[in-house]
């Protein structure tokens, strides 16, 4: 125990002390703080080219003008397509836009042509598609005389409130389970990165101690198991002290982010929002958000959350170490023994992306009990308040998993670490576990 | 009974009882029985894959034996032994960014010492090797001879009984192999008892008294070196003379080599030592200088492995 203790504190100090760590940890919020004001900048960047187009009314479409964009200009022109196309060069324009007269009002698809020497890009498109779209609908409204607000009335919002029928269930709102699904992933997410990045480490670090020569003086005064372990644990307490920090410090760059640059969401050329969440006042949705973030049981997600975070690390960083200590000198060599470590592990982020989505299905329910998914698809069903039952046999297998693989690990390690020179393949590994 | 093995754990640090290791289908060690005598330094011998590293990790308790017992001071291992044995290990190393002096405390707290006393032992011994000053530097910025001798500190601060250095002189200059070598000494004039493996002849015969050989991992020799190097002369004796030699000389003693003066000669068994001078003498030669020959350990270890190597295994 004594020496179990000794390993750890070694193992911790000579990483938190490091160089390299203190600043990935004060420079990683920085890192994010910069990237998102970049990435705000990039996406808020519209082409400054001007561009104008000029438009052949055939069909009389545009009797009521056009609307310029802030870069796109039209211009009606009441010259034939011949002319223009001769004396193209001598105008300054992008192209020609010629609309045919529509035929049935009945069709739908209304072809149009545009002349041009270079690209349709996609700036321009767009514009174009609208401009017609609009032009259409007003002509046709106008030809089946209709009303604009009778069609307005056509238009519904559609909003599907849970209500629940025994008094004591809890149903949530529609925006609930996507707040849910959200968290689900971001927690899955976490989990799936601190298990490869401290995972890792930890693989490094045993293949470090066996290149280094080190590792026979200390197994002459210590087991190889309490040496795993404390090195699991230690590098373990490396990562909490390192997520800690982050979730203090991003957050606060965020704050100090959107005070420096006052960012507005809804100023960003982002892809679409939900259509159903047009026309909702941001600072309402986000009020809602938050609503909906309070009514989780936060006290239970919480502690599960640190509960499989701690199955899903000890089990893997034990896989890592054996696989390190099977290592040679070689990092390339051995990258190929890591693969049925890193295929659970992919597999069951891809897992969750679907769990997400259905979290009571078949699918999400099994590998949410099988121990090398549950650490990272469990947590995204918590928000979602799966059955106790599921929860708890889940828990009841991962540590089950836990202590045989970490055993099993230990078996392997033992063995791997006082090998060189030799490349070892999965079978052999396998064959140490059962040495004497 | 109880006296005799009492009596056995106190002459003996470490007795080996018929030990067998295999790996795979591979027989590290076969069937090995040594027996280290309390305060001595025991050369370890064997060319490279004998074994000796295998006997030695089963010794430290790093492997169990497939078959036999291990007994230091007169109890079969348990998990508190490593604490009294000392192990240079031949492929060894530090950890490369800790400082000298951390590094010395935690090795020796790994080995149960408090904290306190590692502190003063580790600051004690680098004293003694003028290291004081590299307390605060971290051992990669050390030359390769300082971190040999890091590490020599490392093996000794918690003050074993036992001491197991396999190859401790491999990659030093000879002004630290000395250094070495002296401070091997001074903890054998302390009593402590000290395995000394190794496939350099030469180190042994200047410092072991006993020895055993390993050979495909078995032991083929063990004994005191000076009786060993009696029991395997070939009856060999060294004449340096001036002057001519007689005639009739050659017909008289069976000469095996002749040079520069001097002869080696293989007399007949029953003839002792005193006879066979007084036959040179009377044969009227002037003789400088009259030795037996002893064969030197590198001699029988070459004349015993290859041997081995030419019985056809099994």
């Amino acid at each position: 125990m004594q020496q179990l203790r000794l390993i750890i504190k070694r193992e911790y100090w000579t990483r938190v002390r490091r160089r390299s760590f203190i600043i990935a940890t004060l420079f990683t919020p920085v890192a994010i703080g910069l990237f998102i004001v970049v990435v705000n900048y990039i996406l808020q960047y519209r082409s400054d080219e001007t561009v104008r187009i000029a438009v052949v009314d055939e069909g009389r479409l545009f009797s009521g003008g056009i609307a310029d964009e802030e870069n796109i200009f039209f211009k009606q022109l009441n010259v034939d397509l011949e002319t223009l196309k001769e004396n193209f060069s001598k105008f300054d324009y992008h192209g020609v836009l010629v609309t045919p007269p529509h035929g049935n009002i009945q069709q739908q698809k209304y072809t149009v042509q545009y002349y041009t020497d270079q690209k349709l890009t996609l700036d321009i498109e767009p514009i174009l598609v609208d401009r017609l779209r609009t032009a259409l609908r007003k002509h046709k409204v106008t030809e089946l005389e209709l009303d604009e607000r009778t069609l307005r009335a056509l238009n519904s919002q559609i909003d599907i409130q849970p209500k629940p029928i025994s008094p004591e269930a809890v149903v949530g709102t529609s925006l609930a389970s996507k707040v849910a699904a959200i968290l689900g992933m971001v927690m899955a997410f976490l989990m799936y990165t601190t298990v490869f990045i401290y995972g890792m480490m930890v693989m490094r670090s045993v293949m470090e101690e066996k290149t280094n020569r080190i590792v026979e003086v200390m197994i002459s005064s210590v087991r190889p198991f309490p040496l795993m372990l404390g090195k699991i644990i230690g590098v373990g307490l490396v990562g909490l002290t390192q997520v800690a920090a982050w979730a203090i410090l991003v957050p606060l760059m965020l704050i100090g982010v959107s005070l420096l640059f006052g960012f507005d969401v809804n100023a960003t050329n982002l892809p679409e929002a939900p259509t159903e969440l047009n026309g909702v006042d941001p600072e309402q949705l986000a009020a809602q958000i938050m609503t909906e973030l309070s009514s989780f049981n936060w006290w239970l997600i919480l502690p599960l959350f640190l509960l499989y975070f701690l199955g899903g690390y000890f089990m893997y960083a034990a896989l890592f170490a054996a696989v390190g200590s099977a290592m040679g000198d070689d990092l390339g060599e051995g990258q190929s023994l890591t693969i049925p470590i890193t295929i659970p592990v992919i597999l069951a982020f891809y897992i969750t992306i679907a769990a997400t989505q259905s979290p009571n299905s078949g699918l999400a329910v099994w590998s949410s009990m099988f121990p090398l998914f549950s650490p990272i698809v469990m947590p995204s069903r918590l928000p979602f308040d799966p059955p106790w039952w599921q929860v708890v046999s889940s828990i009841l297998l991962l540590i089950g998993a836990c202590i045989a693989l970490v055993w099993l690990s230990g078996r392997i390690y033992r063995v791997g670490i006082l090998l060189y020179g030799k490349k070892v393949s999965l079978l052999e590994m396998g064959r140490w576990i059962f040495r004497k | 009974m109880v006296i005799s093995i009492f009596l056995r754990a106190v002459a003996n640090i470490l007795e080996i009882n018929t030990v067998s290791k295999r790996y795979g289908s591979k027989v590290a060690v076969d069937a090995v029985s040594l027996a280290i005598p309390r305060g001595s330094i025991f050369g370890l011998l064997g060319p490279n894959g004998a074994g000796k590293t295998s006997l030695i990790r089963m010794i430290t308790t790093i492997t169990r034996p497939d078959e036999g017992s291990i007994l230091l001071g007169g109890e079969p291992l348990h998990a508190d032994h490593p604490q009294q044995i000392g192990y240079l290990p031949e492929e060894r190393g530090l950890y490369k960014k800790m400082k000298v002096g951390e590094h010395l405390i935690y090795l020796g707290r790994l080995k149960g010492l408090k904290k306190k006393k590692a502190k003063a032992a580790a600051e004690n011994w680098l004293e003694r090797l003028d290291l004081s000053d590299r307390w605060g530097q971290a051992v990669e910025t050390l030359s390769k001879g300082l971190q040999q001798q890091v590490q020599f500190i490392a093996t000794v601060i918690h003050e074993p009984q036992l001491l197991i250095l396999d190859e401790p002189f491999s990659g030093l200059d000879p002004v630290n192999t000395n250094r070495l070598k002296a401070e091997i000494r001074k903890l054998h004039e302390g009593g402590t008892s000290i395995i000394f493996s190794t496939h350099r002849m030469e180190q042994v015969e200047e410092v072991c008294e006993y020895i055993a050989l390993i050979n495909a991992g078995r032991n083929v020799l063990e004994g005191r070196v000076n009786e060993i190097r009696e029991q395997y002369k070939q009856n060999h004796f060294r004449v340096l003379y001036e002057g001519e030699l007689p005639a009739g000389f050659a017909t008289a003693f069976n000469v095996v080599t002749q040079r520069n003066q001097c002869l080696t000669i293989a007399p007949s068994e029953d003839l002792t030592r005193n006879q066979l001078l007084q036959a040179l003498l009377n044969h009227g030669i002037s003789i400088k200088a009259f030795n037996e020959v002893l064969p030197s350990l590198n001699e029988i270890f070459i004349k015993l492995v290859g041997e081995a190597e030419t019985v056809p295994t099994p």
